[in-house]
């Protein structure tokens, strides 16, 4: 099936999610990136370029590693990994904005503004600015300021310029918002790099598009490395761009089970999570130029989400998702904080890796679920990005005394320097 | 009495009719009705109650403020429609509905007619609902008899501005300038020029938003355009000098 073939229903539809519903303004701004988008996809040339860009720049293909000591620890089915961490930056949103940037050529526009929760989108679009040239601002919640700094001072320093948004609940929601703003005042030479397959038509399917580099990769490399395809694929989802990437590469397998995981956050019941769709909280509704499941009143105004993943924090899901859920064609699991704090200390001991807390959620989900399959069945994992950038909150969690002993120094340093 | 009738026929003895904005439950709505009897007492002749969402991605900082601390001291959907129907019995300006489409959208496109009509509201402002997306709300509208307020832009092309046009009912919002609610616009040839394009694609009243904030700004439209809209210069005067100021400033906006 091709998600991406409207002829049969309307253009930027997933069933009734999607769409577009933006103020007036911008309506010759997306229609002039749908034309683009539209001319880009249709010529292979582009696509040699984008995967020769992310080849020489950041070192794709990612490699497909096997967890034979998780594997073996959790005794069920065997464990690989999909690499993503490894990019340039660290993480798999480079490859969406690496597209977005020769499509912002394309365009003709020398500016580019993105939203960003974690902070690695808007590191990804800060690099990728400095590469190209463009003049480069980041809308980041005031919450998500305070802590990713690593992040900030990284975009501050690729020559970017942060802006911490004070409103609402001063996360990546936010953050959006602001976006949309600068946007409708911007746009004649300005490009929205919206980082997820989120918001208004053709977004989703563009960010898609980019992001689909990883399941086409990972598909080879499963046959090639594990002799067959996997029988389940897990990704964590927030917008869900890493999870569509990965799952478009085994979207025609149907002996392929594809399964994303969510922020579970405290829990269900808690009020304090990012569940869209493995949780019950969640309805459909319109906002932030896109329509799917948001996690809202009865009145439709956003509730307060909550997860120890910036990145995953997030009021909507992509609406392809809100379809594929409805098709049974995606399972949808959350994982809470304190599973992915255990999760992710059981990885570093067993493997030496280091997956960000967003894709841990998705190794969450997959431990519970290896011990009941088969040795010789096969899972495969989306490490969509690394944990490094997750120093402070993962040493908060792990109340590492050695770490805050550092900090209290480095802090006395500081302000003596300061007197 | 439909809005376009009722335009015409303050235009009878008016050049330029004013239309106001107060985000219902901020301050207060105890604040809000103090607002609307000095607007009444100008003169004003129509008001948007913006009912608050918690994503008003197409409004500047003041009133997205506005939206917030609204939502923050408890306003509900209910209340706003209690508000408007006391406000629409109790002035002689008309009132329209200014939101988002969340808010119509999740209490079911028919319902949230019936509950503008019933509260006297002659219409609706839906700043993120473009055309493609309304051609159910704007039927069960016109069986209502309340009227959709289609927005046009300088960024409009004359093929969209056909488009718009051609489903446009009641009054046409035009967009001064580009951005978000709230800053100064440039009252001067390029806002004349967009009014000329945009009568070219309807028959309907023009009114005028964004940035409009004096006299000065109203001398300019009158003549072109039959509504100047004014919104963010009221809120700001009225917290900054409460209702001795916002008196001050409609006698003198509409002198």
């Amino acid at each position: 099936m091709d998600i991406f073939d409207f002829s049969e229903g309307r253009e930027g539809y997933y069933g009734e999610y999607g769409g577009v519903f933006l103020p007036e303004i911008l309506q010759a701004t997306i229609e002039e990136l749908l034309e683009c988008f539209r001319e880009c996809k249709a010529d292979p040339k582009f696509w040699q370029d984008y995967v020769a860009l992310l080849q020489n720049y950041s070192g794709r293909p990612t490699p497909i590693t096997h967890l034979e000591n998780l594997s073996r620890t959790l005794g069920g089915a065997q464990i690989y990994v999909k690499r993503d961490d490894l990019n340039h930056t660290g993480s798999h949103k480079i490859n969406n904005v690496m597209g977005q940037g020769l499509l912002c050529q394309r365009l003709g526009k020398s500016k580019v503004i993105a939203e960003t929760g974690a902070g690695q989108h808007g590191f990804a679009t800060a690099t990728m600015a400095a590469k190209f040239g463009f003049d480069c601002k980041i809308y980041m919640g005031a919450v998500d300021v305070a802590r990713q700094r690593p992040n900030v001072f990284w975009m501050e320093n690729l020559g970017a310029e942060v802006i911490a948004v004070e409103d609402g609940q001063k996360t990546l929601k936010d953050a959006v918002n602001e976006c949309m703003r600068d946007w409708v005042t911007n746009m004649a030479d300005t490009h929205y790099i919206l980082g997820t397959a989120c918001g208004p038509h053709p977004f989703p399917e563009m960010v898609s598009w980019f992001q689909s580099i990883i399941g086409l990769e990972a598909r080879e490399q499963m046959l090639k490395q594990a002799g067959r395809l996997p029988d389940r694929v897990y990704a964590c989802v927030g917008g869900g761009s890493n999870a569509m990437g990965i799952f478009q590469g085994f979207m025609n397998d149907d002996n392929v089970e594809l399964i994303g995981s969510e922020g579970g956050g405290h829990g269900v019941g808690s009020y304090m999570h990012s569940s869209r769709l493995a949780y019950d909280d969640a309805t459909v509704g319109v906002a932030q130029g896109y329509k799917t499941y948001f996690l809202q009143n009865d009145e439709g105004n956003m509730n307060e989400t909550h997860s120890v993943a910036a990145g995953l924090d997030y009021i909507g899901v992509n609406p392809i998702f809100a379809h594929l859920h409805d098709q049974g064609k995606v399972r949808f699991e959350a994982a809470t904080d304190v599973e992915v704090k255990e999760a992710l200390k059981l990885t570093m001991r067993t493997e030496g890796l280091i997956p960000a807390l967003e894709s841990t959620h998705a190794f969450v989900t997959a431990i519970k679920e290896a011990p009941t399959m088969g040795k010789d069945q096969i899972i495969l994992i989306n490490q969509s990005g690394r944990g490094d950038k997750d120093i402070f909150t993962i040493a908060d969690a792990l109340d590492d005394a050695k770490w805050k002993s550092f900090i209290g120094g480095k802090a006395d340093q500081y302000r003596g320097e300061k007197n | 009495m439909g809005l376009q009738h009722f335009i015409a026929e303050r235009k009878q003895s008016k050049d330029i009719l004013v239309m106001a904005h107060v985000v219902c439950g901020y301050p207060s709505f105890e604040e809000n009705l103090q607002e609307l009897e000095i607007m009444a007492e100008a003169g004003v002749d129509l008001v948007e109650l913006q009912f608050p969402f918690s994503e008003p991605s197409a409004d500047g900082p003041l009133f997205v403020h506005a939206n917030e601390q609204s939502l923050k001291s408890g306003t509900t959907v209910e209340q706003c429609f209690e508000f408007m129907q006391l406000v629409s019995a109790r002035f002689p300006f008309k009132v329209l509905m200014m939101g988002y489409y969340n808010t119509a959208f999740k209490m079911g496109e028919a319902a949230f007619v019936k509950r503008v009509k019933d509260a006297g509201g002659v219409g609706y402002i839906l700043p993120d609902l473009p055309i493609e997306e309304s051609p159910e709300l704007h039927r069960l509208s016109e069986e209502a008899g309340i009227e959709p307020i289609i927005l046009m832009t300088p960024t409009s092309s004359d093929k969209r501005l056909a488009k718009l046009g051609a489903v446009s009912r009641g009054l046409v919002y035009v967009v001064a300038r580009k951005g978000v609610t709230g800053s100064k616009t440039q009252m001067g040839d390029d806002v004349l020029a967009l009014i000329e394009r945009c009568r070219e694609h309807t028959d309907v009243p023009l009114g005028v938003g964004f940035g409009i904030s004096t006299k000065e700004d109203i001398d300019v439209l009158r003549g072109h355009a039959d509504i100047a809209i004014v919104g963010t210069a009221a809120l700001k005067t009225w917290e900054q000098g409460g209702a001795p100021a916002l008196r001050e400033f409609f006698a003198e906006l509409m002198a």
